[in-house]
């Protein structure tokens, strides 16, 4: 049985023998999986489509089947927001962090249901995983006005001059989240790169990209402001190198890409010197993203940059 | 070098009590002595702390930029001897450096401040010679600056387990160095000196045109009596140290020079595991509103663009002013130009030296060719060139707009673009109109406008009341398309660390 006909069927009423219609249970009402692109939740400018399957093979819905087009959108939006999201204050964009949090704990039982679906697992584990994902906001909230603390310094230099240095945000960064991990793997890129006042476009994972979307609902009522977070989902093979070479992209976290297609993804980063995360030897898939290792203030500062200024001391 | 355009009109001179040539003394020689400064004939490459010629052997000559006269003769590496020197790096840092105590390695780089402290002058003369940058400021700005490098990182040495909370930092290996013409031996500095702090071993590749101070650096190494294979030193073209960074057993890539070549390493290590640092070029702002202190903004202004020739990839060549201010302070501008001493660089009384070389001189007489072309005025004093030598007079533009080349393109020279702003605002906007993001200057005395200012500049470095200031322990480096990475402080050391919790150099 294909995928489709297992969706057709699951979704119809079972026939009866004497061929009287059934009572019939509530018909579902299907969410459509929409982008995320400054704030609003667009379908691909293409009209195009990508099925979604669970991992034992069950369609899920139709993603979007994002296009370069949409990519340069995405990161219009993101350029927008920049000035008014890094402009906030540190505390501010803590509180908005942590806002992030509850409300996926008022989802949570809809997270999970979707990790299950897109990861293949067992409630226990997809619980787990939604757990820690949502505590991987609380935890980088707490980070927002304490990382300049680490990252910044008081220089005493050698002569009358006052000079300090501090992290200021790299501006837009593009995230190629995670192809296995659909919702811990995307928060633990996505939170560490905001928090410090970036935006950020995402391309989600593109074989399940469906908590993805999901997350965008909740950030689109969560106090984050429309443009800071765009998400893209469709081909990889048809939109990485797009967001690598995108000259108005200025870093690009490329942890969750396919190792094999760093070399091309590299090359297209250094035309406008964009700052690389590359992915890890073995792949993003192998990384156990329930390791605190996962979660670093090291990462933030991957997505800054290190302002130094002086000015002279005298009467 | 002629120009085509003689200067039209003379600034009002009358408060700096100036004649129309500028000076109304005439400055008597005052050469700083060369006789106890020697050069040798011939250099080869610096491996296993021992020169030696190049395989097959190929020498390139250098010269003196200010005399146009030969220095000496500089072995030409070829890909085989690239090679070997990655391979003594990676014995030393296997069979020694990388065992050695942290402690220890302070030692050696405390000793390696001294001996150049101890030398100091004579490390001034040759940089002098070979750069053409004016004696006074490679011996009281470059080489001290140099040492001072080393002083701040050997202290580092040591302590390495205090300075990343949370992380285990481990040396990364070899580390291949690229460095420019401009600052030979900072740069020299600014690279070896967290390199060995970490606990790697390098491989410096200097400037073809001006390699002669590593070479006198090496001379320090032997007599600090570093281990062998710690520190190599290797010239030839530019090719050469692709070949370099290409190699694979290299694992950090530090490079200092222009954004094309950035780019071009940045493709080179595409796909490999090597870390990159990249300083690149910068088309800085220097911004002067109407409250500044004009006397100390107009010697900001000199220091920020004919500081060693306006080879400097931080320099302020865009000066934006206040168009309340603007005439004032350009008669004063001019003033001052036309009291700048261009000539011999090994003469203490000299401001603007000479030129690196025949083609970077070319490359600014093109953009200042330009500049006249699209409509811009220059201004530049008549003083008078020395008739030998890569000399280019210090030069400024006024009616200069945004889209002109000399107000986008890095000139690396002697050459001021003026332009004009009305509101705070415009200024950002002008000032950020640029793929670089290196450094700028705020020019104000109200403290609330500096720290706007201060934090609109998309730029690494911004110096508010003051330009081209630098120091160990500050951190370094641009933003956007002027680099990654800094030098400088604890982040410079960050820079040649593998800081990852895996110990893979992951994350």
């Amino acid at each position: 049985m294909s995928p489709r006909t297992k969706l057709v069927a699951r979704r119809q009423p079972p026939a009866t023998t004497n061929g009287a219609v059934p009572a019939v249970e509530r018909l579902e009402v299907r969410k459509t999986y929409k982008l995320y692109i400054g704030g609003e939740f667009p379908r691909t400018e293409s009209g195009r489509a990508y099925e979604v399957f669970s991992a034992r093979g069950d369609l899920l819905a139709n993603a979007c089947r994002g296009t370069r087009k949409d990519i340069r959108d995405a990161v219009r939006a993101a350029r927008a927001a920049l000035p008014g999201w890094s402009a906030k204050t540190a505390f501010n964009r803590s509180q908005i962090l942590y806002r992030i949090a509850e409300l996926m704990e008022g989802r949570r039982d809809q997270f999970i249901a979707e990790v299950m679906a897109a990861e293949g697992l067992g409630r226990r584990r997809a619980t787990r995983l939604t757990d820690a994902a949502i505590d991987r906001w609380v935890w980088y909230a707490g980070w927002a006005d304490k990382f300049s603390a680490l990252t910044g310094s008081v220089n005493p230099v050698n002569g009358s001059y006052f000079n300090f240095s501090v992290p200021e945000p790299t501006g837009v960064v593009g995230i190629i989240a995670p192809e296995g991990s659909s919702l811990l793997g995307l928060i633990s890129r996505l939170a560490p790169v905001i928090l410090s006042g970036n935006c950020a476009v995402v391309l989600a994972s593109e074989s399940r990209p469906l908590p993805a979307v999901t997350l965008t609902e909740v950030l689109a009522t969560s106090d984050v402001p429309g443009g800071v977070v765009n998400l893209i989902t469709g081909l990889r093979r048809e939109l990485v190198l797009h967001l690598a070479g995108h000259m108005d992209v200025n870093a690009l976290d490329a942890y969750g890409l396919d190792p094999a297609q760093g070399v091309a993804v590299e090359e297209l980063a250094t035309e406008n010197v964009k700052r690389l995360v590359r992915p890890p030897a073995a792949g993003a898939d192998t990384v156990d993203w329930l390791d605190q290792r996962a979660q670093s203030p090291y990462l933030i500062g991957e997505f800054v940059e290190t302002k130094t200024v002086w000015h002279p001391i005298g009467s | 070098m002629t120009l085509t355009k003689k200067p039209e009109s003379r600034p009002a001179a009358a408060s700096w009590g100036l004649s129309k040539r500028g000076i109304p003394w005439e400055y008597a020689p005052a050469p700083e002595s060369t006789d106890h400064v020697e050069i040798r004939r011939e250099y080869g490459l610096f491996i296993d702390n021992a020169f030696g010629p190049s395989r097959p052997k190929a020498s390139f000559e250098v010269i003196n930029p200010a005399t146009e006269e030969r220095l000496s003769r500089v072995a030409k590496a070829s890909k085989a001897d690239v090679n070997r020197s990655v391979v003594a790096a990676r014995r030393a840092y296997e069979t020694v450096w990388s065992r050695l105590p942290g402690s220890e390695r302070a030692k050696y780089l405390y000793r390696i401040a001294r001996i150049m402290q101890e030398r100091s002058r004579e490390f001034a003369v040759v940089e002098t010679m070979n750069s053409g940058k004016p004696i006074k400021e490679s011996r009281d700005v470059d080489v001290p600056l140099a040492a001072a490098h080393f002083f701040y990182y050997a202290g580092w040495a040591d302590k390495l387990d205090y300075a990343f909370p949370g992380r285990t930092p481990r040396a990364l290996g070899v580390a291949a160095q690229i460095i420019p013409w401009n600052f030979p031996l900072l740069m020299l500095a600014w690279k070896i000196a967290p390199a060995l702090a970490a606990g790697n071993t390098v491989i410096l590749k200097p400037a073809s045109t001006t390699p002669l101070t590593a070479y006198l650096f090496a001379d320090v190494v032997r007599q600090a009596e570093l281990p062998p294979g710690v520190v190599n030193i290797i010239t030839g073209p530019g090719e050469i140290g692709m070949e370099l960074v290409r190699h694979p057993d290299v694992n950090k890539v530090a490079f200092t020079g222009s954004t094309a070549v950035g780019k071009m390493i940045g493709r080179a290590v595409a796909g490999s595991r090597k870390k990159l640092t990249l300083e690149l070029g910068g088309k800085a702002a220097n911004i002067v509103f109407d409250d500044a202190p004009l006397d100390q903004a107009i010697e900001g202004i000199i220091n920020g663009i004919y500081f060693n020739q306006g080879e400097v990839c931080c320099a302020g060549s865009r000066l934006f002013v206040q168009e309340s201010v603007y005439e004032p302070l350009l008669d004063k501008l001019k003033a001052r130009l036309s009291t700048l001493r261009v000539g011999d660089p090994l003469d203490k009384n000299t401001d603007v030296g000479a030129i690196n070389s025949a083609g970077q001189l070319a490359k600014v007489a093109e953009l200042v060719q330009s500049g006249i072309a699209e409509g811009a005025e220059i201004f530049q004093p008549d003083c008078v060139l020395p008739e030998k030598g890569f000399f280019f007079r210090p030069t400024l533009f006024t009616g200069v707009s945004q889209s002109h080349r000399i107000a986008q393109e890095e000139i690396f020279g002697p050459v001021l673009s003026v332009l004009t702003f009305r509101t705070p605002e415009e200024a950002v906007e002008k000032a950020n109109n640029t793929p670089y993001g290196l450094s700028a200057g705020v020019w104000t005395e109200k403290g609330s406008r500096i720290f706007k200012m201060v934090a609109a500049m998309k730029a690494g470095v911004v110096w508010a009341n003051t330009f081209n200031r630098f120091d160990p322990t500050s951190p370094f480096g641009g933003y956007k398309e002027s680099g990654y990475g800094r030098e400088g402080g604890l982040h410079g050391l960050g820079a040649y660390l593998d800081l990852s919790s895996d110990g893979r150099n992951g994350r």
